[in-house]
Formats: C-alpha cells, sequence, structure tokens
C-alpha cells in the first residue's frame, strides 16, 4: 500500500503544483521518484511531527495541499493537538497519512501499534478518518481527499496487502462496497484485515453459513445509505478492524445503529481487545494469537451464527 | 498589489499611536474583565511597528494571498492585537464594544481566519503559531510570492518544544523570510520565565540554531525598525528578534508585576492607569 501511495503522490505532483509532500524522516527511497517530479514540493521535516503538523496547516492556509506521510503512532497521538488546532479546528485541507498502521508493525511494540487513532481522530469535527481496504481504494480517496475543502486523515497498510475490490466497486470517501455477497451475516470493515475476513468467509462457506463481507473505507463518514440497506437484508453484523475494540469502527457502528429508528441489528465487535500487546510477532502471528486471522474470524462467525 | 505600508512615521507619532492603543487597551479589560493586560502591554510597540512600518498589508483586502502575514504566535495577546487591528482599519473601531459579550467573537483568543479581517491563525495554544507561520513561509517560496512571515512569541511560549522543532526545520530550509520577535518580558504565567525553564542565554540559543539574532530595546521604535530591517536583508537564514520588554509596559503600578497577568482593573485603577497614559 506504500508503494501505491507512493506511486499515486508522482502522479499528482506532475499533474498540480499546489501538491506538496511532507514526511517525518521515513520512506528511505520511496520517494525518489516524487523527488525527479517536484524536488521543490518535497521536504522531510524531521523527527518532529509537532512542527510538521503546523507547518501543513500553515502551508494549507496559503492555498497548498500538503500531504504529511509518517508511521501511524507519530502522525496521529504524537502530534493530537497540532491536528486538532492547527487542521481540523482551522479547517487546513492537510491530507495525513499514517502508514504501517494497525499491526503492520506488530513485532516493533505498543509504540509502533496504532490502535486508537480511529477512535480518537473520529472525535475532531471536519476531519474525514479513512481507511482503505487495498491500494485502488486508497488511490480513489487521496485523490478525493486532495480535492475536498477539508482535512483527510487515512491509515494505510505496509507491503504486500491484497487487492479486495473488484474493478466495479465505486471507490471514494464515504463510499461503502460490497465485497463478498451473503445472507446469513454480515461483516462491515475497514483496511486491509478484510482480506482475512473473505478468506474466513469462504471458509465458513462449506460449513453451510452465508457471510456477506463489505468494505466501509472509513469510520467518518459513515455510508448511511449502504447501511440502511444493509439493515434491512440483515439482522445480525459485525464490525472488523485492525484497531482496539474502543472507539473505533464497532463503536461508530453502534452508536448509529442505537439511534436508528427500526429493528434492532446485533452487532458483534472484532477488533483487538481493550490492552496493550507485549508477547510479540509479526502482523500475522498477532492476528493469530488475536483470533483476527482468518481462522480466528471464521469461528467467531460459526459462534455469531450458532448464538 | 498590496500598497505599501505607510512609510515615514515620525516616532512621535508612533509613540501617540502606542500611546492610545494602551489607553483603550486597559479600558477595555476594565469594562469586559479581559486578563493578560501584562502581557498585552509589553508588546504594543512590536506590534505598532509591524502594523505601521513593517507589514505589507491592505486592510481592506485582509485576505490578498500577496500579503504578508502576522501570527500572534503568543495569542494572550490577542486584546492588544485586536486594538491594532482596528486602529489600522481592518475593521470599525465600533466591534470592539462587543469584547468579552456572550456571542462576540471578540474574547481572549480569535477564532480561525474568517471571522475577524486581519486574523491569520487561532493560536491560543502556544507553540502553534511559529510552525504555522514556518509552514506560510514555505509555501510562498514554492508558490513565488515575496511574502514575508512574522511570528510574535512570549518568552514563556519557549517552553514549549514545537518552537525549538520550527526553529530547527526554519534553519535546515534557509527560510530568511520568516521572522520571529520574541517579547522577552521575563515573565510567564506563574513565575519568571529564566527560573521556570532555563532560557538564558535566549538570543544565543536561536543564534546557535542557525538564525540570525539579534537583541533589542522592545519598546525603542528605531531599534525596533532597524531590527527588521536587517532581517528583511538576510538572504540565508531565517532572523529572530529577541526584544526585552517590561511586562505591563505604560503603566507604572502594572509593570513588571506579574499578577497583571490575571488581573482587570477596578475603576480607581483604571482612573490612576489612564492618568498615566495622557499625552505628555
Amino acid at each position: 500500500m506504500r508503494d501505491a501511495f507512493a506511486q499515486e503522490m508522482t502522479r499528482l505532483a506532475a499533474e498540480r503544483t499546489d501538491l506538496a509532500l511532507l514526511s517525518g524522516d521515513i520512506g528511505n527511497r520511496m520517494f525518489d521518484r516524487y523527488k525527479q517530479v517536484a524536488p521543490e514540493r518535497f521536504f522531510n521535516c524531521g523527527i518532529a511531527e509537532a512542527n510538521m503538523m503546523s507547518m501543513a496547516a500553515g502551508m494549507a492556509l496559503s492555498g497548498l495541499r500538503p500531504v504529511i506521510y509518517t508511521i501511524t503512532p507519530f502522525t496521529t497521538t504524537r502530534c493530537l493537538e497540532q491536528i486538532r488546532v492547527g487542521v481540523a479546528y482551522h479547517q487546513a485541507p492537510v491530507v495525513i497519512v499514517g502508514t504501517g498502521s494497525g499491526l503492520s508493525y506488530a513485532e516493533l511494540g505498543p509504540t509502533h501499534h496504532s490502535l486508537e487513532d480511529l477512535a480518537i481522530l473520529r472525535t475532531l469535527p471536519g476531519l474525514n478518518v479513512l481507511a482503505p481496504a487495498d491500494s485502488t481504494e486508497l488511490v480513489a480517496q487521496l485523490r478525493e481527499a486532495l480535492d475536498a475543502p477539508h482535512p483527510t486523515y487515512i491509515r494505510i497498510g505496509k507491503k504486500g496487502e491484497p487487492p479486495l475490490h473488484s474493478g466495479s466497486n465505486k471507490l471514494g470517501i464515504g463510499k461503502a462496497n460490497v465485497l463478498r455477497e451473503g445472507s446469513d451475516l454480515l461483516v462491515l470493515g475497514v483496511g486491509p484485515i478484510l482480506g482475512e475476513a473473505l478468506q474466513a468467509a469462504e471458509a465458513v462457506a462449506a460449513e453451510g453459513v452465508s457471510v456477506a463481507v463489505a468494505s466501509l473505507g472509513g469510520v467518518k463518514p459513515l455510508d448511511t445509505a449502504f447501511l440502511e440497506e444493509m439493515a434491512k437484508r440483515f439482522p445480525r453484523w459485525l464490525s472488523l478492524e485492525e484497531h482496539g475494540i474502543t472507539g473505533g469502527l464497532g463503536s461508530a457502528l453502534l452508536e448509529w445503529l442505537a439511534e436508528r429508528v427500526g429493528p434492532a441489528i446485533r452487532l458483534k465487535r472484532l477488533g483487538v481487545p481493550d490492552a496493550f500487546l507485549h508477547e510479540l510477532g509479526n502482523q500475522n502471528y498477532t492476528r493469530q494469537a488475536l483470533g483476527l486471522d482468518a481462522p480466528g474470524l471464521a469461528q467467531s462467525f460459526l459462534k455469531v451464527k450458532a448464538a | 498589489m498590496i500598497a505599501a505600508p505607510p512609510s515615514l512615521i515620525s516616532v512621535a507619532d508612533l509613540n501617540a499611536t502606542a500611546l492610545t492603543l494602551r489607553q483603550r487597551l486597559v479600558t477595555t479589560s476594565a469594562s469586559a474583565k479581559i486578563p493578560h493586560l501584562g502581557s498585552c502591554l509589553s508588546c504594543v510597540e512590536l506590534l505598532v511597528a509591524l502594523y505601521w512600518q513593517e507589514l505589507s498589508i491592505d486592510p481592506a483586502r485582509p485576505e490578498d494571498p500577496g500579503r504578508d502575514r502576522f501570527l500572534l504566535s503568543k495569542c494572550h495577546g490577542a486584546p492588544i492585537l485586536f486594538q491594532v487591528l482596528a486602529e489600522r482599519g481592518f475593521f470599525p473601531l465600533e466591534r470592539l464594544e462587543d469584547f468579552g459579550k456572550a456571542g462576540s467573537v471578540f474574547h481572549e483568543h480569535p477564532p480561525k481566519p474568517g471571522y475577524i479581517p486581519g486574523i491569520e491563525a487561532a493560536t491560543g495554544s502556544l507553540g502553534h503559531g511559529l510552525p504555522m507561520a514556518l509552514g506560510m513561509a514555505m509555501a510562498a517560496r514554492i508558490q513565488q510570492r515575496p511574502t514575508r512571515c512574522y511570528a510574535l512569541l512570549s518568552d514563556g511560549e519557549c517552553n514549549e518544544g514545537s518552537i525549538w522543532e520550527a526553529a530547527l526545520l526554519a534553519a535546515s530550509q534557509k527560510v530568511h523570510t520568516l521572522t520571529a520577535i520574541i517579547d522577552f518580558n521575563k515573565w510567564q504565567a506563574t513565575g519568571r520565565s529564566q527560573e521556570v525553564m532555563a532560557l538564558d542565554p535566549l538570543a544565543a540559543k536561536w543564534e546557535a540554531f542557525g538564525w540570525h539574532a539579534q537583541e533589542i530595546d522592545g519598546h525603542d521604535f528605531e531599534a525596533i525598525e532597524a531590527a527588521l530591517a536587517s532581517a528583511r536583508a538576510e538572504t540565508e537564514r531565517p532572523s529572530v528578534i529577541v526584544a526585552h520588554t517590561v511586562k505591563g509596559k505604560g503603566v507604572s503600578f502594572m509593570e513588571d508585576d506579574n499578577n497583571w497577568h490575571y488581573r482587570t482593573p477596578n475603576p480607581e485603577e483604571l482612573a490612576a492607569a489612564l492618568a498615566e497614559l495622557e499625552p505628555v
């Protein structure tokens, strides 16, 4: 996903002269081609995220379209006040990209996990909070965000995430898409972890359980028209996010469901428990340990179906 | 095009403007119960020099893309900035009659741009204004505009790490169109700034961070003008002007008394202050 981001940024830098890329001292060689296209619009801002975020706000208030790129915890919670005040309050059209989100850097420890960013950032007025499932969705959202009059946060994975969307899907900000049709349960998810859900859905199909899987593309704004449609079809939902169980997608859906008028929907939240992780391994190991890999998710699907 | 700033204004006229602004400031502070009086009084000359001599701005076109940018990074000085903007013609002075009233946009700190002409950023939280001004200066460089960017900081604000992050990046990027001015009034909210955090030697710190640093008397218009001219002449480094000032300047019983960070004048104190602020 990060390579797709770098490639798209290079294309965008050639297309628009108002684009600037600010990196927090990461992406070694990743942006070499961008730098050939627009050397005067690339800034390694050092390991100084607070300044980088305020600086981007200043640039945006002066008519540029800055994109900030660094590892997710450092471009979110590290400089939260600068996002809140400089970016969100000013409605400075900055695009904040958090790379290696969720458990992408699982083995690097809790400092590098991002399991709170969706929860925290969706409380900020005027900030869209996105989590594309694959590179195609990322590119669509990035392009739309750069034309929007307000700021956007996009959390992405690292590398090797599989393509999940089909060519006919309508991708963008606040646009949900069905990745797999089904009839018993509905999984509503964000981010590349939806690949595990698709595998799990395939596995339980062999046991006669039909699971639909949809990508919401983010937690704010929610595609409420899509949710209404799904509510008519599925009485049982599962939310899925590579994020803490508190405050993220699952919570956003529960808030929407709680205020919705209509037959009750039961929702099971799937995500990382409310704890820091100490026994470390890579992303696959950690997903497995938390029951968030395909076999673990398949177990959850069967349990919800049987309940 | 932005009109050139009013030039050839005499020091006597600048002093007269500063006096008028101090009178209005203490009057408004008393009537609207707006604090931070000491912090406002210490930067009057700096703001007058900027708005009447230095900045390339047109009050009739406050959003002209080619304008210079001034950010009050020490945003608790907003009450004096509002007076400056009104006197400079950004909006009618009568608008300040709403100062501090419920529903008004004029309170202790300004809102984001779009509500009060001339306000470039909502910098109520310290440590944001300089990095935002740096971003604006770098944007102007990309856009090939001659815009200069200025940020007025407090000494207490130099406690914030983001100020020093901005200082390091501005130097590496050689943003010579950026000027920071520090209203060095030696106090922060609850103590002597040098005792809370080791700021001294302040100018040498900025110099060591790669800035063109100057130290001046922040109440001396000729010194301010010369320092701003020297900053303008700099072609490599960002500039900082460490302006030695007196908190509460202009009202004897407020000078260097940090209680006036919080207090507002009662009627007797207002009368005594205004008596001292009469033209000589």
